[in-house]
């Protein structure tokens, strides 16, 4: 039987996403050129939060983006049934400042797609990663700069992030045996 | 949970597809729609599969259409049409496509002027096969970029009512447009001479128009087809002008219609036969939105076909 343990509640999450939020404003010295790409599918909440954050205590508005990188996979040769590609919705990239933020780092897979898929956009002056869990196991040489929390969790384990928009609760648990 | 639906191997039409697949793929065009309005057109998904345009009728929007989608997702491409290959020197169709195969392909999209062609290659050749149009038979992905336009401007299939005008004996549009609509829960009518009718058409579901005007007052969308002109030359009809006078959609038609109709083709257009210029080119007219539309279905089909192992396994020498 899998056993679900908190990580965050839904007090312990909000709080999280003001520090990351004071975090990004700190790391980018302002709003300016600042621009929020939230990956599919709980990155895009995330992401949409941290801008109204952001907006709030800052007066900004500060534009989002959403972005699929299942195109961009680089196991679409091997996956059976085909993954449903969602939308991807950009803003201008070219010499911004741009924040890539999901849900959790794992395998740092997904991350090499959305780099590679924000440079068929445009040319960001930088590129930023913000990700509300970081639970070790990478594939690829790559970090994030922003991070929420860290848990260690093994091959075997799952990390559910819930977002009230699409589960009706704030949350992150560690699914163990799942 | 249900597995999700796929479409197994080949597209040989929308007659032998679920309405669950057929979702798949209307739903699966959506987001394709957007790459192409990117700055860079072009996503990795099918990056090192080989696909081969095998023409054997002459058609520009189709096979342009196909080559863009398969471009746009990475694959790399070939186009062999009939005059100047070695099926002009007596090669058959098997042939051909296995020497293609030899050269290591992935998928074939074949339009041929014979029904019934990409089902029979897909069965002798472990490539995915595409049905890009063959004989009087099927141009699935014709109709489903049809549904798709319909669906965009409607928000719905369900309960729209749909007049396909023209020659529905000799369109494999027409045939495809029926089987997927209908399908969705659409309800198709057909409008055209009598000469120009299948013998049978009211099995397929469909309501019969015998005047234009039916269809006007019937209809929420028109899909107009081409005339063929070599139809006449085969006594099917008097005179261009006679169809046009009896059979074309005019703006003074339409305007004693009891709403705005959508006004569909296939191209390419005989203005001034089957459809008006005034019509063709104006407000109501999604012929160019079509267009868009087909690279994007393209694109769909080719990334649902391309994906994971299919259960077919190659037989050699097995039924031919």
């Amino acid at each position: 039987m899998p056993t679900r343990t908190p990580i965050l509640d839904d007090r312990a999450l909000g709080r999280t996403l003001v520090r990351m939020a004071t975090e990004i404003v700190e790391r980018c010295r302002g709003t300016d050129a600042l621009v929020l790409v939230g990956i599919q599918r709980r990155g895009v909440e995330l992401a949409d939060r941290l801008k109204r954050l952001i907006d709030q205590s800052e007066g900004s508005s500060v534009p989002t983006g959403k972005l699929d990188i299942t195109l961009y996979r680089d196991d679409l040769q091997t996956v059976g049934p085909r993954p449903v590609v969602g939308e991807t919705r950009l803003p201008d990239l070219d010499g911004r400042t741009v924040v890539i933020v999901d849900d959790v780092l794992y395998t740092g897979r997904t991350v090499r797609a959305a780099l590679d898929e924000c440079a068929d956009f445009g040319r960001p002056r930088r590129i930023l990663l913000c990700v509300l869990i970081d639970r070790g196991g990478r594939e690829l040489p790559i970090q994030a700069d922003i991070v929420g929390t860290r848990v260690s969790a093994g091959p075997g384990d799952r990390v559910d992030v819930l977002v009230s928009e699409l589960d009706g609760r704030d949350a992150a648990e560690l699914v163990r045996g799942g | 949970m249900t597995a999700p639906p796929t479409l197994g191997k080949d597209l040989i039409g929308l007659e032998s597809l679920t309405a669950e697949q057929i979702r798949l793929i209307l739903d699966t065009a959506e987001p394709f729609k957007e790459v192409s309005e990117r700055p860079i057109k072009k996503v990795p998904a099918l990056r090192g599969k080989t696909i081969v345009n095998l023409f054997f009728e002459a058609s520009t929007r189709t096979r342009i259409s196909f080559e863009f989608a398969e471009k746009r997702l990475s694959a790399d491409t070939v186009n062999v049409a009939s005059a100047g290959s070695s099926v002009s020197k007596g090669e058959t169709l098997v042939d051909t496509a296995r020497n293609l195969e030899a050269m290591r392909i992935d998928m074939v999209v074949i339009r041929h002027g014979s029904s019934g062609t990409a089902q029979f290659l897909g069965q002798r050749i472990r490539s995915n096969v595409i049905n890009a149009g063959d004989g009087k038979h099927e141009h699935p992905t014709q109709g489903l970029l049809d549904m798709l336009t319909l669906r965009d401007r409607f928000k719905r299939l369900e309960g729209l009512r749909v007049a396909i005008c023209g020659d529905i004996l000799h369109s494999r549009v027409a045939r495809s447009n029926i089987w997927g609509l209908t399908k969705l829960g659409a309800e198709v009518g057909v409008c055209g001479p009598a000469t120009l009718l299948p013998r049978n058409v009211h099995e397929l579901g469909v309501t019969i128009l015998p005047r234009i005007e039916d269809a006007i007052q019937w209809a929420d969308a028109l899909n107009v087809l081409r005339l063929q002109l070599e139809r006449m030359e085969a006594g099917f009809l008097p005179s261009l002008r006679e169809y046009n006078r009896v059979f074309g959609v005019t703006t003074e038609r339409l305007a004693r219609a009891p709403k705005d109709l959508l006004i569909l083709h296939p191209g390419p257009m005989n203005r001034g036969v089957e459809i008006d210029s005034d019509v063709a080119d104006g407000p109501h007219s999604v012929i160019l939105p079509q267009v868009t539309n087909g690279v994007a279905v393209r694109m769909a089909v080719l990334y649902l076909l391309a994906g994971g192992s299919p259960d077919w396994a190659h037989q050699p020498g097995g039924g031919d």
